[in-house]
């Protein structure tokens, strides 16, 4: 058992859920599998939140602003308490609201998403008010690499430096993929560091996998005083899942219920099948 | 005088859940920073981010009340309106500046003449069309007293209009009349107020009804129009889709109720730029010119009420309506 074994063992009960949602009408599998790491972190390990503070005005505030990765926010919160991992079972059932994007009516999402390019700003909102009230709470954002493609991010990004927002972390899953392609075959990215710390922001660029590196990576918040945070975090499409990892066409999945005992087998080391069902990479 | 500056400072000032947000657009709210402090927040000439953050806000509890030109706000902002404000019904107090014919000279670029067509799109959107400053002082209260988000069409001229209470979905009866209903909101209230009392001097008993909050709208007040008067006339700075026309219509016959309506507003294009007087002039909206049309649109339908279809302001009248210049409803 290493010093974060039980964060691996969270982290990988998180992926199971997220590989039993993407059936019956599939979900995001790509993306929920590369941030699964990122928020089991955050969660257990540096955001001021639980389930009895939901509506703590001091507590921290997580937002997924690309909203199609809330697969791995659903099994997150489960798993912590927020509600029953049972209710899970409901993903896309028409009375629960476990659909393919975040809302209000699950405990613990902060706010809706899924039209990229919102919830940078929405944080911002957020973390003045918690400024102007002087109170401790911090805004964390996980953003998509594709999302950066959005001209409201980076209007948001030149605002937040402005403003000097110290208590904002922008967390770039860069797990290297928009929709279909890789982001550097299409709208390159890099440098994005550079980037990023021409809008005005204390910039870290670590993998997103390692808990080490992500412990290294929030230890310390801000970075710099008076600047935004951006934690680049190096990530990849269906991490855990070596017969799918880093493919552009398993982006969004809907799997026979025989492939979900398949991938749940190869999550825990057993050996990986060619899945059968179709590619869906048009969504 | 109760200006829109002085009543949102005095808002502030009891209320620590107003917070005041621009995209670098102060014509009317120039000296809030002094008076309010870090609840002044100018994020430059980012309608998107400002909205956002507006939503981020009022998650917290505040009422934020932004602003920015009509066009920018409404358009460049909208999904950030429609998808933050709107899903999240949450309090936020979008103020539109130059809306309508009040962009005067600026061009098509700056006209909002669209923007109650796509506030209207939003559900539980609320629209306030203030006819003129001292109707956007009384109003302001109680928009931002709502719990829902609101739209405000931004004017804050002048006139001699004195107003009933203001109230939320409530018009107000300019003057009194049988004869003729003529619906508006906003900017041409005070010159439809003028061609009403020119009618009446000729005998037209024109009902002059200002709406004053488009959304919610008061129905009864359009029903009641519909039902005494022989011919409505829909009066506007805005395109005929989407906006006072288009509300009126779908009253009507979402009630089945049967009136002749005839629409001034902006048919399929923009207007013509220039300075406010002559814009008003030119696109028909002056006193002198609305009296000319309120009186043409009667006389060419009063004969309607039970008639076909159509009516305009540009029609033949046919066989069995009067003739122009005979004026039947002095006798009926």
């Amino acid at each position: 058992m290493t010093a974060f074994g039980a964060l691996e063992a969270q982290a990988r009960r998180v992926r199971a859920h997220a590989i039993r949602m993407a059936t019956n009408g599939g979900c995001f599998l790509g993306a929920s599998l590369s941030c699964t790491d990122l928020l089991v972190y955050l969660y257990d390990r540096v955001l001021r939140m639980a389930p009895d503070r939901v509506a703590d005005p001091g507590r921290d505030y997580l937002l997924l602003s690309k909203g199609h990765d809330v697969p791995a926010l659903y099994g997150t919160l489960a798993e912590r308490g927020y509600f029953p991992t049972a209710r899970l079972a409901n993903h896309l059932a028409i009375d629960d609201h476990l659909y393919w994007h975040p809302n209000r009516a699950i405990p613990g999402v902060e706010f809706h998403s899924g039209s990229l390019g919102h919830l940078l700003s929405v944080g911002m909102g957020i973390a003045v008010d918690a400024r102007l009230r002087g109170g401790p709470s911090r805004v964390f954002v996980v953003v998509g690499d594709g999302e950066l493609d959005e001209g409201s991010m980076w209007e948001a990004a030149l605002v937040a430096g402005a403003k000097r927002l110290d208590n904002l972390v922008v967390i770039v899953d860069r797990n290297g993929f928009q929709a279909n392609l890789a982001t550097e075959s299409l709208i390159p990215l890099e440098p994005l560091a550079d980037k990023l710390r021409a809008f005005g922001f204390a910039v870290a660029d670590v993998d997103g996998h390692s808990f080490p590196a992500l412990a290294g990576a929030f230890a310390t918040l801000p970075h710099a005083a008076g600047k935004p945070t951006a934690v680049i975090a190096r990530t990849v499409r269906n991490k855990g899942l070596p017969s799918i990892e880093d493919r552009a066409e398993r982006w969004f999945v809907d799997l026979q219920p025989d492939e979900v005992r398949m991938l749940l087998d190869e999550l825990e080391g057993n050996a990986a099948q060619p899945l059968r069902s179709a590619p869906l990479v048009v969504r | 005088m109760n200006t829109y500056e002085s009543v949102l400072a005095a808002l502030a000032a009891a209320d620590e859940r107003i917070v005041v947000l621009t995209a670098e657009n102060r014509a009317a709210i120039r000296n809030l920073p002094d008076q309010i402090g870090a609840r002044f927040i100018d994020v430059g000439i980012c309608e998107q981010t400002m909205v956002g953050m507006a939503a981020g806000l009022a998650l917290r509890g505040r009422v934020p009340v932004v602003h920015a030109l009509a066009t920018f706000l409404t358009l460049r902002a909208f999904e950030f309106i429609r998808t933050d404000v709107g899903i999240g019904r949450l309090p936020v107090k979008l103020v539109g500046g130059i809306p309508g014919f009040l962009s005067e000279a600026n061009g098509p670029t700056h006209q909002a003449i669209d923007d109650v067509a796509v506030m209207r799109a939003i559900p539980g959107m609320e629209i306030f069309c203030p006819a003129d400053a001292a109707e956007l002082a009384a109003g302001l209260p109680v928009v931002l007293a709502s719990p829902a988000p609101t739209y405000i069409r931004f004017n804050a001229r002048p006139s001699a209009l004195e107003h009933a209470p203001f109230a939320l979905g409530r018009a107000e009866t300019l003057s009194a009349g049988d004869d003729l209903g003529v619906l508006v909101a906003g900017l041409l209230v005070p010159a439809a107020a003028d061609a009403c009392a020119s009618l009446h001097r000729d005998g037209i008993g024109a009902r002059l009804v200002n709406l004053r909050t488009l959304a919610p709208v008061d129905e009864g007040a359009i029903l009641a129009a519909a039902r005494s008067c022989r011919v409505l006339v829909t009066v506007e700075d805005h395109l005929l889709v989407g906006g006072l026309y288009a509300l009126v219509a779908e009253v009507l016959v979402r009630h089945r109720v049967s009136v002749p309506v005839v629409p001034l507003g902006l048919d399929a294009r923009w207007f013509r730029p220039g300075r406010l007087d002559d814009v008003l002039e030119h696109e028909g909206f002056s006193a002198t010119r609305l009296t000319a049309r309120l009186q043409r649109a009667f006389e060419d339908n009063a004969g309607r009420r039970h008639g076909s279809a159509g009516a305009s302001e540009q029609q033949t009248a046919p066989a069995r309506a009067p003739a122009r210049g005979q004026r039947r409803w002095q006798t009926t």
